[in-house]
Order: structure tokens, then C-alpha cells, then sequence
């Protein structure tokens, strides 16, 4: 298995640390926002596992945030079961529920596999409306706040972040190890070139139906810290607009790489405080044009553009130059090397 | 030589079209077999068959006495089977390296043992890619390399799948004369180093007479003829077909 470079681990242990100091020197008000910003991260990630490394694309992950959302609050209020127990099986019915769709997505690629992802995303509060015995229907579900457990000197609103993104670390270390090797080779070689990809024994129905399933379980995760900072759930936590939230998320943060999962996280978690603070009148205005010039100027999202700059930055190409790679030995030649 | 490839009466119709009509040959093992034909003869049609990308009306594709019909797309790298496209199909936005090593997906072991033999397939990875002149560009991204050095990077790709028969389509498309020649020593070279059976779709005659242990040629569909390349070339079938332009 390929070890991670030095400069990666550097990264991660900056991260950890930023993550471990920001409860002790933000208000506590931008604490509440962050835990929301490891659920979107947590529920990106999967995005970016489904779509941007296996080219699967889905509006319908809301749909199973909502799952795992209700999951660990129907658990809560109706059983009186902690989060804890309650999170992990979360991920499980939603890995169940995505293992299905995800059976049914085999036979729908492009923008057909996106419509009817979405058709999940746009049934999912009518459903929730609906089974009111279990849901509460239109008026949702109350939950006990998150208290720090005794003799751990952290508020119930530091405790919960602590958690979330420790979660998030795990998830983003199992999702690492998972793709690294011949499973996220056999994503990528499914998505670059299915036809190729099968001719040298990639099962495509046994990948693609478990990538869904894995983004899945990462989105009912998150669907469960999603619900519990603010102790209540109701259809309108999960509408289908928040299916596109996750997606927009995951192109503007950077598709191509777990960074962007941690970027977009942020991104759609401020993006539109901020977009509301430059005009209360019209924030979706500031919104959509703040979309429009990243999309415009960093199409691999902001982590692809930083990396961009960094390469840039250092006046060197991201891999070997072509000409110094060329070996002293003749090599065997296949075919002509002029022709581009 | 036994024969380890034997394409048995196959046919395959799209529509109103036949593609194939009830075409047979054997490839024998540790031999290269030139197939070829004009254009739409069916050459690739036969490649898409054996490597179950399509689906014959009838007949029997059997290797190693393995009826391969049986088979679903994804299980014929493991039997040893690996080829190059006509169009090479690369995954673009993966490296060289990692081009290669989707060639050894099927010699992984199963379960969480794949971690572990990571490592040995990178070396082997490697050392394929160093033996085609690759290992220098291994962390490039296949996309935005010049075209030759693509067909390379497929055949180091076909080669980690370490085939018993390797299928190449049309690997002198777009070469010149020196580079054809150089390409004929390097099948032969493969063939030899890699112990595997070659069966090659190509339209170069020189190049498939030079270096064919045995021709099969197909004109609309069918087998037109079958034999060393002599007796290919005295054919007069064949040369009224195909080779009297020659």
C-alpha cells in the first residue's frame, strides 16, 4: 500500500491542530456553524468518493442525510437511545439504502442518474410528511441538547464539535485508506474508461454499487450530526436543496481530491452568511455570482486552483518534465512519438 | 503447437448486418498470428467477440479448451487475456504508473491482502513500464502524452496482466517506416520475454508477413484464408481481395 508523503502528513497534522485550537478562539456562536461544517464535509467527502472519483453523479445525497438524520432522532425521542449508539447505526441504514440505490444506478449514468438521484431528494420530505407516527410528520421531532460528559471541563456545544470532527477525521482516514490502491484505482478507471476498465477485470457492478453504498453511510453520518446541534429535526431540515447544497459543495471545494471535501464544507456553510452580510436584500444574488466567478476562474474548485498556484508558485510542473524522463537506453518504441 | 485459442463457426449480426459469418481459425500457443483484412472485414468485431465486449449470435470462442462465451467481460483478464484498442483506451486523468497497475487488477489478492501486495505490483509495475521506456514519465497523467507513447503505456498496461494470449489492434496504426520496424522486433521481443501467444489485428503487410507465424484473413465477414504467411501470400483469393494492391 502506497505510503503518504511527508508533505501530506504536515497538512493533515496542521489541520488537526487548526481544528483542535478554533473552539478556544472563535465565538461560541461560529462553534454551533463549524459542527455544521464537519457534517457538509463528511457528507462531501462522500459526494467526491461517488462522483468525482467514480463519476456517479447524485442530487439525492440529501436524501440519505435525512435518513441518517431521522435514524438517530426517531432513535432518540422515541427510545431515548444515545447519539452514539444511535450515529453508527445512521450510517448503516443509509449504507443499506444506498447499496439499493446504487443497484438500481447501475443501469443510469449522466444526467439520467442525476434526475433521478434528485427524484430521492424531492420525495424525501413528502415521506417524512407522511409516516407522521414515526416521523412527527410536518412538525418534526425535539431532541435532548448534547451535554459534556461529567468531569470534562467542555460546554454540550464544544463537547458535540470535539465529536463531529473526530468522526470526521475517522471517516476521512477510512475513506483514505479505502480509495488508496487498487479499490480507488478501480473508481477511477470505471469512470475515465468503463469499457477499458472491465476489459482488465474491474466488476463494474460490484465498484459502483459500493461506492454508492460507502457515500451513502458517510452522508447518514452526517445526516446525524446534522440533526443534533440543534436538537430537532423536521422535513424542512432536509429539502432538496440541500441535495444541491452537498454538490455545489463538493465542485466549488475541488472534486478531484479530499481537501475539497473540507473546503466545500466550509464554503456552503458561510458562503451564504457572508453573501448575506455583503447584501441583506439580495444575498442569492451574491450567492450565485460568487458560484459563477469560481466556476469561472477556478474550475477544479479552490483546492485544484491552490494547487495551480502552488505549482505555479514554484516554477515547477506538478510531474516530471517529458524530456528529462526520456531514458538513456533505447527504449522500446511503439509507436511514433512526435504526434500528439 | 496445441492450439490455445480455438474461434469456432462464430457469428455475430447487428441488425440486418453480419458482421462475422460463421469464422473459424485456431491461434497456437507461443505463436504470432496476424489477422487482417480490409477495412470491415470484421477484425475488431472478432477481438470485441473473444474479449466478450459483444455478443455472438452463435459459435464458440474457447481458450485453453475454456468455453469463453461463458464468461462475463470482467472475468477474461483473469484468464490471462489482455488486449490493446484500436482507439487507445487510457484512463486520462490517472498516471502512467497507475494506467499500468489497473493491469494487474486481477492478480491481486482478494480482501485486505491487496494492501499488502501494493508493493510488489508497483515494483513489477515499474519494471514493465522501464523495459517500454516509460518509468521515467510513471507519475505523469496519461492524458496530454504524445500518441505513441500512449499505445506504450496500453501495452505495458496489456502486459501486467502477464497474458497467456495477448490480442494487439492495430498497434502499427500511425507509425512510419522505422518505427514499424522497430515495432516488429518489439512484439516479437514481448512475445518472446513475456511467454505469451499474439494474436494481432493489423493492416501493415510488411510488417505482418515479417513477423506472422501464421495469417488469418478476413474479407466481409468471413475467412477468407488460413496459413503461414506464404502460403497466405500466393493466395489468390486473398491476393484478388486484399493483397494485389500490395
Amino acid at each position: 500500500m502506497p505510503r503518504p508523503n511527508a508533505g501530506l502528513l504536515t497538512r493533515v497534522a496542521i489541520a488537526v491542530a487548526v481544528i483542535a485550537l478554533l473552539p478556544w478562539v472563535v465565538p461560541s456562536f461560529l462553534v454551533f456553524d463549524l459542527i455544521y461544517v464537519a457534517s457538509y464535509a463528511i457528507a462531501i467527502l462522500g459526494l467526491i468518493i461517488l462522483t468525482g472519483m467514480n463519476g456517479q453523479i447524485s442530487l439525492g445525497h440529501g436524501a440519505f442525510m435525512a435518513l441518517g438524520g431521522y435514524v438517530v432522532a426517531v432513535l432518540a425521542h422515541s427510545a431515548g437511545w444515545p447519539y452514539w449508539i444511535g450515529v453508527p447505526l445512521a450510517a448503516i441504514a443509509s449504507g443499506v439504502a444506498g447499496l439499493l440505490i446504487g443497484l438500481v444506478a447501475l443501469r443510469l449514468a449522466g444526467v439520467y442518474l442525476a434526475l433521478a438521484t434528485f427524484s430521492l431528494a424531492v420525495a424525501t420530505p413528502s415521506f417524512l410528511k407522511h409516516y407522521k407516527s414515526i416521523t412527527g410528520g410536518f412538525d418534526g421531532m425535539s431532541l435532548q441538547p448534547v451535554q459534556a460528559p461529567a468531569g470534562v471541563p467542555l460546554s454540550g456545544q464544544q463537547w458535540l464539535y470535539y465529536v463531529a470532527w473526530a468522526v470526521a477525521g475517522v471517516v476521512f482516514l477510512l475513506s483514505a485508506l479505502l480509495v488508496r490502491g487498487q479499490f480507488g484505482r478501480a473508481l477511477r478507471a470505471l469512470r475515465d474508461n468503463p469499457i477499458a476498465a472491465v476489459s482488465f477485470g474491474v466488476n463494474p457492478y460490484f465498484y459502483k454499487t459500493a461506492a454508492f453504498g460507502w457515500s451513502a453511510v458517510l452522508a447518514g453520518i452526517a445526516g446525524g450530526f446534522y440533526a443534533i446541534p440543534t436538537a430537532y429535526v423536521s422535513p424542512d431540515t432536509f429539502t432538496s436543496a440541500l441535495s444541491i447544497t452537498l454538490l455545489i459543495g463538493a465542485v466549488l471545494g475541488g472534486i478531484s481530491t479530499f481537501w475539497g471535501a473540507l473546503v466545500g464544507g466550509i464554503v456552503v456553510e458561510f458562503l451564504p452568511l457572508v453573501a448575506q452580510q455583503i447584501n441583506a436584500a439580495a444575498p442569492s444574488v451574491v450567492y450565485g455570482v460568487a458560484l459563477i466567478l469560481v466556476m469561472m476562474f477556478l474550475p477544479d474548485g479552490i483546492v485544484g486552483g491552490l494547487l495551480r498556484l502552488t505549482y505555479r508558485f514554484r516554477r515547477a510542473p506538478p510531474q516530471p518534465a517529458l524530456e528529462s524522463s526520456t531514458p538513456s537506453a533505447a527504449p522500446v518504441t511503439v509507436g511514433p512519438q512526435s504526434r500528439e | 503447437m496445441p492450439a490455445l485459442l480455438t474461434v469456432r463457426n462464430l457469428t455475430i449480426r447487428f441488425g440486418g448486418i453480419t458482421a462475422l459469418n460463421d469464422v473459424s481459425f485456431d491461434v497456437a500457443e507461443g505463436h504470432i498470428t496476424g489477422l487482417i483484412g480490409p477495412n470491415g472485414a470484421g477484425k475488431t468485431t472478432c477481438f470485441n467477440c473473444i474479449t466478450r465486449l459483444y455478443q455472438p449470435t452463435s459459435g464458440e470462442v474457447l481458450f485453453k479448451g475454456e468455453d469463453l462465451l461463458r464468461c462475463v467481460p470482467q472475468q477474461i483478464a483473469g484468464k490471462r487475456i489482455a488486449r490493446t484498442f484500436q482507439n487507445v483506451a487510457l484512463f486520462d486523468h490517472m498516471s502512467v504508473l497507475e494506467n499500468a497497475l489497473v493491469g494487474y487488477h486481477t492478480r491481486f489478492p482478494g480482501g485486505l491482502a491487496a494492501w499488502g501486495a501494493e508493493t510488489a505490483a508497483t515494483r513489477e509495475a515499474m519494471d514493465v513500464l522501464d523495459r517500454l521506456g516509460l518509468a521515467g514519465i510513471a507519475n505523469r497523467p496519461a492524458h496530454g502524452l504524445p500518441f505513441g507513447l500512449r499505445k506504450n503505456v496500453e501495452l505495458a498496461r496489456a502486459l501486467m496482466v502477464r497474458p497467456e494470449l495477448l490480442l494487439l489492434d492495430e498497434p502499427a496504426a500511425g507509425l512510419s517506416h522505422d518505427e514499424v520496424s522497430a515495432l516488429g522486433d518489439t512484439i516479437k521481443r514481448i512475445a518472446r520475454d513475456f511467454s505469451t501467444t499474439v494474436l494481432m489485428v493489423e493492416h501493415h503487410m510488411a510488417l505482418v508477413m515479417r513477423i506472422s507465424d501464421h495469417i488469418v484473413v478476413l474479407a466481409s465477414g468471413k475467412t477468407l484464408a488460413d496459413g503461414p504467411p506464404d502460403a497466405v501470400r500466393a493466395n489468390p483469393a486473398v491476393i484478388e481481395a486484399y493483397l494485389g494492391a500490395v
